[in-house]
């Protein structure tokens, strides 16, 4: 291996040293503050790295990673998202009992899965990424454990994910056994020479592999664990889950399909068809009959992945770019959503605070706070001056390039229907406040917001209307990585 | 800059009242009012200093003009033009804005400063559709000026605000997702015919398109401007939207949003697909006189004051729908005549409910009657408003209704004919409105003041301008003439000669 292969995987290099210095300083010194604060520092770090590697970029290191403008963005995206989740994190964990520290390791060694999977160009990695994401998560997800909640998502999660990631390994089995290889470049020559419809193994390989895919950004119908585990994960995890799990999940998918130009197959763009519709419609329907705003926000995460999945389908530069605009913009909004839960969720008690009625005229005591959660929500209503409106607009756009116009209607139709939820929550918000003498405030209004956490939120925000304003920043930027993968 | 600054005065302006709400109301309320006062003149300005209309370049008649470049990967632009229809809606949103602030002045206590934001900022997303001319800008604004509009609705509503913002809002919000579809395939159209992509305006008049796309892409635009204006089958939201907003919302809803359906019609669907729009005229003529009488008719049996007035005014826009689709210089006339009229006596009647109802805590007509003894001034308001609204000659309305008739009448004479039916109709129940709210015998006891000095300043200011547009309209046919004859002639015929010709 040599030093510009080196100079690449730094990011990686860094990422997992930290993980082992966490471990380690959690080992000998148990305080909170210091292993966040570590943990924070060796994510901006392997965020510094990033740039020395984009000296080198594009290097294929080894048959299984890759490090172009590609994995670079989305390695960004995912150490930013990982970075805010740890800034969450120690605001919540810091009124909880218990030990706090080992989650910070769990968090880092899920965000290196993450990593290698958004740089695999090989099945190998590919799997190895995901089950480093996957396991991590089991444990985060159960990590308060007295909650009975948590424990039920977590194993829920854990044998969903096992099913998801046995399909996928018989689909791989099936390729490999037709094609003899696992290398995504080498599989799009062969498939280029092959006349793939015609051959029903490799079809089947192809489709297990999406469906594998499709349990892990919960597409219909393979998002029944979604809801549930939502609500049961302590809310920053969530944060996580819904966003870098996904997030790495969707760039790679979208890195499958490039490199292996499975885009050819008609038969496979049906199935994308069909799941996008029905992740839209049965996302977006199942969402009105929530009282729960993580439960809302799950179901309303099914209907996202649907609206990536048209920009997806459309494929060529503007899905690329579509793509990750939408998933830049889902990012910030989901994990600004998320967080609100997550600061106002306080000490103890068998859940967090996640129902609606807990949010009940939080704009006359708390303005900040409800403005954030107002504009993130608007923002995921696709609404003006926010990055949601941005990757909306992108999203159709590609999907009318494409001509996919059954997909983009359905698009138009779920977001009219999404936005009634999301107003149900702002009117709540807005709404007079219950009376104190009555009922007592809610936990809402009494729980004090950690610093950080607080920083975090207003950082999301001003990110979320700078980048919807003033979108060219960073569609040049993507326009400029996406040439990689293309 | 002139147009930028028009948007961004009371962007800065919404921010300063909410930022001085909490300190004091009055100062929110003077704040608003000066931010709405320097755009007027702002406004003034430009029209004086090109009434006529100035000749700019690509032969419009563009009287300033403004373009940044946005997101240049898809050739979107920050383009700002002004012509004569767009000065005329910039004045009337701003005189309407004015009115709005005072007669909120004593009706809007609570939460002043966030009040007054979302006005403004309603009011400036409106501004910037009348302004914008490039297509993704447009729908930019199309989009925030819908944001603040449901919170009036939803904060300070009445009853049942909540139920009616939310109606709002989706009714609203999802036509404007298709309108964001037809405008995408409109651009993705152009693209493969020359190659680039351009949301602009200009760029994109003319394009050739296949005649069923066009069509598609027509009915796109036109039901998100259906919605709005409303035309009947989608007109469910506005009687809920207007009865339960508070005045100044109702004000801004009737007068102001109303007509950014009535703008996009003029401005975008028949210029950008003429052949189409030719061949859906009938339909659309059709459902222009359907809701004239429907309007009129359901006004007629509403026991609620402001039902009765929201009611009215899909009656009202009706004879614009009328007038744009009959698509010549006289009947476009009427329609922008009207557009401005209805905005006046409408707002003005909105207001008068609003003093009404702050007053007797109720918008039950059954429970009025004889309000003239008690409340003179209001009596006499009241009474010249229901006579400007039914198209009273040498009030503004008549003008309006009267060209868009003459302009329709050559295109087709049974529905003209039809249309004129609800003249009648409107004097029923103009008339109606009067004798039960200010004449008969009380059916309660009411004590109440009467009209102060500031309702009194800005109903006669909104009489004034109707007595003048009805008795001199030539200023604001002026002014819309040059806009109004470069609409109706090329470059929209380039696509004429390609689509399928009429």
């Amino acid at each position: 291996m040599s030093a510009p292969d080196l100079i690449a995987l730094l990011p990686l290099i860094v990422l997992t040293a930290t993980a082992v210095a966490v471990m380690l300083v959690a080992a000998f010194r148990r305080r909170h503050a210091l292993v966040a604060g570590l943990t924070l520092a060796g994510l901006l770090g392997t965020l510094a790295a990033l740039f020395a590697a984009a000296g080198v970029a594009p290097r294929g290191v080894t048959p299984l990673l890759v490090v172009d403008g590609y994995t670079l963005f989305y390695s960004g995206l995912i150490l930013a998202a990982a970075a805010v989740v740890t800034v969450l994190t120690y605001g919540y964990l810091d009124r909880q009992p218990g030990r706090r520290e080992e989650m910070y390791v769990l968090l880092l060694a899920a965000t290196l899965g993450a990593v290698v999977l958004v740089a695999s160009r090989h099945f190998a990695s590919f799997f190895l990424g995901m089950e480093l994401l996957s396991v991590s998560l089991f444990a985060m997800i159960a990590y308060p454990l007295g909650r009975r909640r948590s424990l039920e998502a977590s194993l829920k999660y854990l044998i969903l994910a096992g099913v998801a990631s046995a399909l996928l390994l018989f689909g791989m089995a099936l390729v490999y056994n037709q094609l003899g290889t696992l290398a995504f470049p080498a599989l799009g020559a062969l498939l280029a020479s092959f006349r793939a419809a015609d051959n029903l193994y490799l079809l089947a390989g192809i489709a297990l592999v999406t469906v594998g895919i499709g349990f892990k950004i919960s597409l219909v119908p393979f998002h029944l664990w979604t809801p549930d585990v939502y609500e049961g994960a302590p809310a920053p995890v969530t944060a996580y889950l819904a966003t870098v799990s996904k997030g790495a999940m969707f760039a790679l998918l979208l890195r499958y399909f490039l490199h292996t130009g499975a885009y050819g197959a008609p038969a496979l763009m049906v199935m994308f068809a069909v799941l996008a519709i029905a992740s839209m419609l049965a996302g977006n329907l199942l969402a009105l009959l929530q009282n729960n705003v993580k439960r809302i926000l799950a179901y309303s995460s099914i209907a996202h992945m649907g609206y990536l999945l048209v920009a997806f389908m459309a494929g060529g530069v503007l899905g690329v770019v579509a793509v990750s605009y939408y998933l830049a913009a889902y990012f910030v909004m989901t994990l600004g959503a998320f967080g609100v839960v997550s600061v106002l969720s306080g000490p103890g008690g068998e859940a967090d605070t996640d129902h609606i009625s807990d949010y009940q005229g939080l704009f006359w005591r708390r303005p900040w706070l409800a403005g954030v959660f107002t504009v993130m929500l608007l923002a995921l209503a696709g609404v003006p001056l926010t990055m949601g409106f941005v990757g909306k607009f992108y999203a159709l756009a590609a999907g009318v390039g494409a001509a996919l116009w059954w997909p983009v209607i359905v698009l138009a139709v779920g977001s009219v229907i999404g936005l009634f939820y999301y107003l149900r929550i702002i009117v709540a918000l807005f709404q007079a406040a219950p009376r104190q003498a009555t009922t007592g405030t809610t936990r809402a209004q009494i729980t004090p917001v950690p610093l950080g956490g607080g920083l975090a939120l207003l950082a999301l925000t001003a990110v979320l209307v700078w980048l919807g304003i003033f979108p060219a920043y960073l569609v040049d930027f993507i326009h400029a990585t996406a040439a990689a993968v293309l | 800059m002139i147009l930028l600054w028009l948007i961004l005065v009371l962007l800065i302006g919404g921010l300063l009242a909410w930022l001085a709400g909490p300190r004091h109301p009055l100062w929110s309320r003077w704040v608003s009012l000066a931010s709405l006062g320097v755009d007027l003149a702002l406004a003034l300005a430009l029209w004086v200093e090109a009434p006529g209309g100035v000749d700019l370049s690509r032969g419009g008649p563009w009287v300033a003009t403004l373009t940044w470049s946005w997101i240049p990967t898809f050739g979107i632009n920050f383009h700002l033009a002004a012509d004569g229809l767009s000065i005329l809606m910039t004045m009337l949103t701003l005189v309407l804005g004015i009115a709005s602030v005072l007669a909120s002045w004593t009706e809007i206590r609570e939460r002043v400063g966030f009040f007054h934001f979302n006005l403004l900022w309603s009011l400036a997303g409106t501004l910037g559709v009348f302004l914008a001319f490039d297509l993704f800008l447009f729908f930019f604004f199309w989009e925030v000026m819908l944001v603040p509009m449901y919170f009036l609705i939803a904060l300070w509503g009445h009853e049942r605000r909540i139920y009616a913002a939310i109606k709002f809002f989706l009714f609203t919000q999802g036509s404007g997702l298709f309108m964001l579809i037809a405008i995408l395939g409109l651009v993705f159209a152009h693209h493969s015919a020359t190659g680039t992509y351009t949301f602009d305006y200009f760029d994109l008049l003319g394009t050739r398109l296949a005649p069923h796309l066009a069509m598609w892409l027509m009915l796109g635009f036109f039901f998100a401007f259906a919605v709005k204006l409303p035309a009947v089958p989608f007109h469910t939201w506005l009687p809920d939207a207007h009865t339960e907003a508070p005045t100044a919302g109702s004000v801004i809803l009737a007068g102001v949003l109303l007509k950014t359906g009535a703008y996009g019609l003029i401005r975008f669907v028949v210029p950008l697909f003429p052949a189409a729009a030719h061949r859906f005229a009938p339909v659309a003529m059709a459902l222009g006189v359907v809701g004239i009488l429907y309007g009129a008719m359901l006004a007629f049996a509403q026991r609620d004051l402001k039902r009765l007035v929201a009611y009215s005014s899909i009656s009202h826009l009706g004879f614009v729908l009328l007038g744009v689709f009959a698509w010549n210089l006289l009947a476009l006339q009427g329609a922008v005549m009207q557009m401005v009229a209805h905005g006046l006596t409408t707002g003005a009647l909105f207001i008068m409910v609003g003093a009404i109802q702050e007053r007797l805590h109720t918008r039950d007509m059954d429970r009025m009657g004889g309000l003239w003894h008690a409340m003179p001034r209001l009596g006499a308001v009241g009474l010249f408003l229901a006579v400007a609204s039914l198209g009273l000659p040498g009030l503004a309305n008549f003008v309006g209704e009267f060209l868009t008739l003459l302009g329709s009448y050559r295109v087709s004479v049974p529905l003209t004919v039809t249309a004129t039916v609800g003249l009648v109709a409107a004097t029923v129940y103009a008339l109606i409105l009067v004798q039960k709210v200010f004449h008969g015998r009380p059916r309660e006891h009411w004590e109440a003041a009467d009209l102060g000095a500031r309702a009194m300043a800005v109903m006669l200011t909104l009489i004034a301008l109707v007595v003048w547009l009805g008795v001199y309209p030539q200023p604001v046919l002026n002014t819309a003439h040059p806009a109004l004859s470069a609409a109706l002639t090329p470059p929209a015929r380039v696509a004429l000669s390609t689509g399928a010709a009429p």
